[in-house]
């Protein structure tokens, strides 16, 4: 590559005068930074289409809770209900300990203390999915079915309670594959709320400190107003991670099909685990019904993340201008 | 917004008393608390998996060959097809997903600058590491799969898919903090763009990157989904990774954690323990490629 005395720092035009090697360069990275835009449409398209002999079959009918491949009735309500219940479960259980998490690494410890703490937080996203499966299915459900049975015999009548917990109860469930999407969830959500606190000015703080205010007097008049936003988007991206989330959910969930209760401790399914576990024997309307699912699971997280995403880069993007 | 409403009482200059206290160490506790529950499902996982896998893990569970049928007990055989598998597929996903994915970061950071186009390529990399796992598997399915048939190919495609958005991201962070001086000293040498990014920014920015690179690694290593309709699962290793199924640690585990065979337990056990060590050794890896080859940091 000859040296260009052309071209000024940053802003060359594309001209003849540059060398070959260095257009080159520029067209296969931008090639490269376009390959994630083909890639996400090729995946709209290609797996809308193996899925078009289930939307053209069954019509309005997918969304009814009626999923039985042996009388080619493919309706996937029950999934769509299950999907959104454990992810719900997932976040009401995460978010308050992540934030609480955020928090404290913000707020209270000194930076060095900090460190080790997001190590071991982080710790938790490196356990792969199908190892919190298999300790979910041969580990926590045995021990927390007990633990169950005798809350559900508790609340047995009680209103809204036994209509949650109530019995029949089992430990492969709604609440358990929630409550294991809820430890998956908690880095993330930890690491993006604790970015967006980070960007509250310090002069806020100071300022709060100045009035007399204590700690947490400081944290719900100068930090939470500041960083609201962004925790709300932080905590839609977690709900998104938990929706899509396969193997451990496939292994606790109970897989249960056309589930629809308010029964928290119950088996049921959620739309990755029903694809997880079926796709294989699966062929013909079967396998598109199945991938129709894998369509919508991928619509939904994809309006979530839309979302999630576009509220924490505006709240970043304001607070840093502010 | 930024008005502060907490303190109602008149400002005092004396420390905090009373309720306002009290309510403040709780407060502080339920953070430390916080940080505790999530030390227990943590520390549950790993001495289960330890305890369990530690008796399972040997020379010959590591390297040795078939697979057992689910019904013979640990000690026949061994998960070396998994073992091969999992480096294979994995290693040829961060060949196809790495260069990318830098050369993708490259444009966002060199080339892209505050145009439309690179807001818009990095807004849809984040978006796309949210895609489920399980849609990148179905996705190489429906494109490649159904096609070309069952391969290590595949999967690594739909691990590779995985990681890209990851290492942009990672990528791009890195390239943000190389200091603007330093491409303009090298412009001023009448160096060309490429050479100035290829030779002076990318090697600056290395540590960081490559440590990001391991972070995703570690991640697609663990994937199980995107591999259920790529690679199926076979019991004797298969070197070649351009064609016939194949198997992976990931893929062993799910398939005998369901079954009710001690053996098949064990040897999910064992295999999930290897799992987590090759996942750790590379989270470590990427520690130690941060500390002391990182030049620039937030």
């Amino acid at each position: 590559m000859k040296a260009d005395p052309a071209s000024p720092a940053g802003s060359a035009p594309l001209s003849q005068q540059r060398p070959l090697g260095d257009r080159g360069f520029q067209i296969l990275a931008l090639a490269s930074g376009l390959l994630v835009l083909v890639i996400l449409v090729l995946i709209a398209v290609s797996t809308s289409q193996q899925a078009a002999s289930w939307f053209s079959t069954e019509g309005l009918k997918i969304f009814t809770n009626n999923w039985d491949p042996a009388t080619n009735h493919f309706g996937v309500l029950g999934f769509i209900y299950g999907t959104a219940l454990t992810a719900l479960i997932a976040v009401i259980l995460a978010v308050p300990v992540s934030v609480g998490i955020a928090l404290l690494l913000t707020e209270v410890v000194p930076y060095r203390w900090s460190r080790p703490i997001v190590y071991v937080v982080d710790l938790l996203a490196v356990v792969p999915s199908v190892v919190w499966g298999l300790w979910g299915i041969l580990v926590f459900v045995p021990w927390i079915q007990h633990i169950y049975a005798s809350v559900g015999s508790g609340v047995n009548g009680v209103p809204v309670l036994g209509a949650l917990f109530g019995p029949p109860t089992s430990g492969a469930s709604f609440l358990t594959a929630g409550i294991i999407l809820a430890f998956m969830i908690t880095p993330i959500v930890t690491s993006l709320s604790r970015e967006v606190i980070a960007t509250v000015p310090q002069i806020d703080r100071e300022g709060a400190y100045a009035l007399g205010a204590t700690r947490w007097e400081m944290i719900t008049g100068a930090v939470w107003p500041h960083s609201q936003g962004g925790v709300v988007g932080a905590v839609l991206l977690g709900l998104g991670r938990a929706m899509g989330e396969t193997i451990a959910a496939a292994l606790v969930i109970g897989s249960a099909v056309n589930v629809i209760t308010t029964h928290l401790t119950v088996p049921g399914y959620n739309m990755p685990a029903v694809i997880a576990n079926q796709f294989g024997e699966a062929s013909g309307t079967f396998r598109a019904g199945l991938m129709g699912l894998g369509v919508l699971l991928f619509v939904f997280t994809i309006i979530i993340n839309v979302l999630a995403r576009g509220i924490v880069e505006r709240s970043a993007r304001r607070k840093r201008g502010a | 917004m930024t008005a502060v409403a907490a303190p109602r009482q008149a400002p005092d200059l004396r420390e905090a008393k009373g309720w306002r206290r009290s309510k403040n160490r709780i407060m502080t506790i339920l953070m430390v608390a916080a940080f505790v529950i999530t030390l227990i499902p943590l520390g549950f996982v790993l001495f289960t998996v330890i305890a369990k896998g530690a008796s399972i893990i040997s020379w010959q569970f590591l390297t040795g060959s078939p697979i057992p049928p689910n019904v013979l007990p640990a000690g026949i055989g061994g998960m070396w097809p998994a073992v091969l598998g999992t480096l294979l597929i994995t290693g040829l996903a961060t060949l196809m997903a790495v260069p990318l994915g830098v050369l993708g970061a490259i444009y966002l950071n060199e080339y892209g600058g505050r145009g439309w186009l690179a807001a818009l390529i990095g807004f849809m990399s984040d978006v796309m590491t949210g895609v489920p796992s399980i849609v990148m598997g179905l996705f190489i399915f429906s494109i490649w799969v159904l096609h070309f048939g069952y391969s290590g190919l595949a999967g690594a495609f739909a691990l590779g898919c995985l990681m890209l958005p990851i290492v942009i991201r990672s990528s791009y962070e890195m390239l943000r903090l190389v200091p603007d001086p330093l491409r303009e000293a090298s412009y001023a040498l009448g160096a060309t763009k490429s050479r100035v990014t290829l030779t002076v920014v990318l090697p600056a920015a290395l540590g960081g990157i490559v440590s990001g690179a391991l972070l995703a690694i570690a991640r697609a290593a663990g994937e199980t989904a995107p591999l259920l309709f790529t690679i199926l699962v076979v019991s004797t290793p298969n070197a070649n990774v351009f064609s016939g199924p194949n198997t992976s640690l990931p893929s062993q585990i799910f398939s005998n954690a369901t079954q009710p065979y001690v053996g098949a337990q064990d040897r999910g056990w064992g295999a999930a323990l290897t799992l987590i060590a090759i996942c750790f050794i590379l989270m470590i890896a990427a520690r130690i490629v941060t500390a002391r080859f990182t030049r620039y940091s937030r």
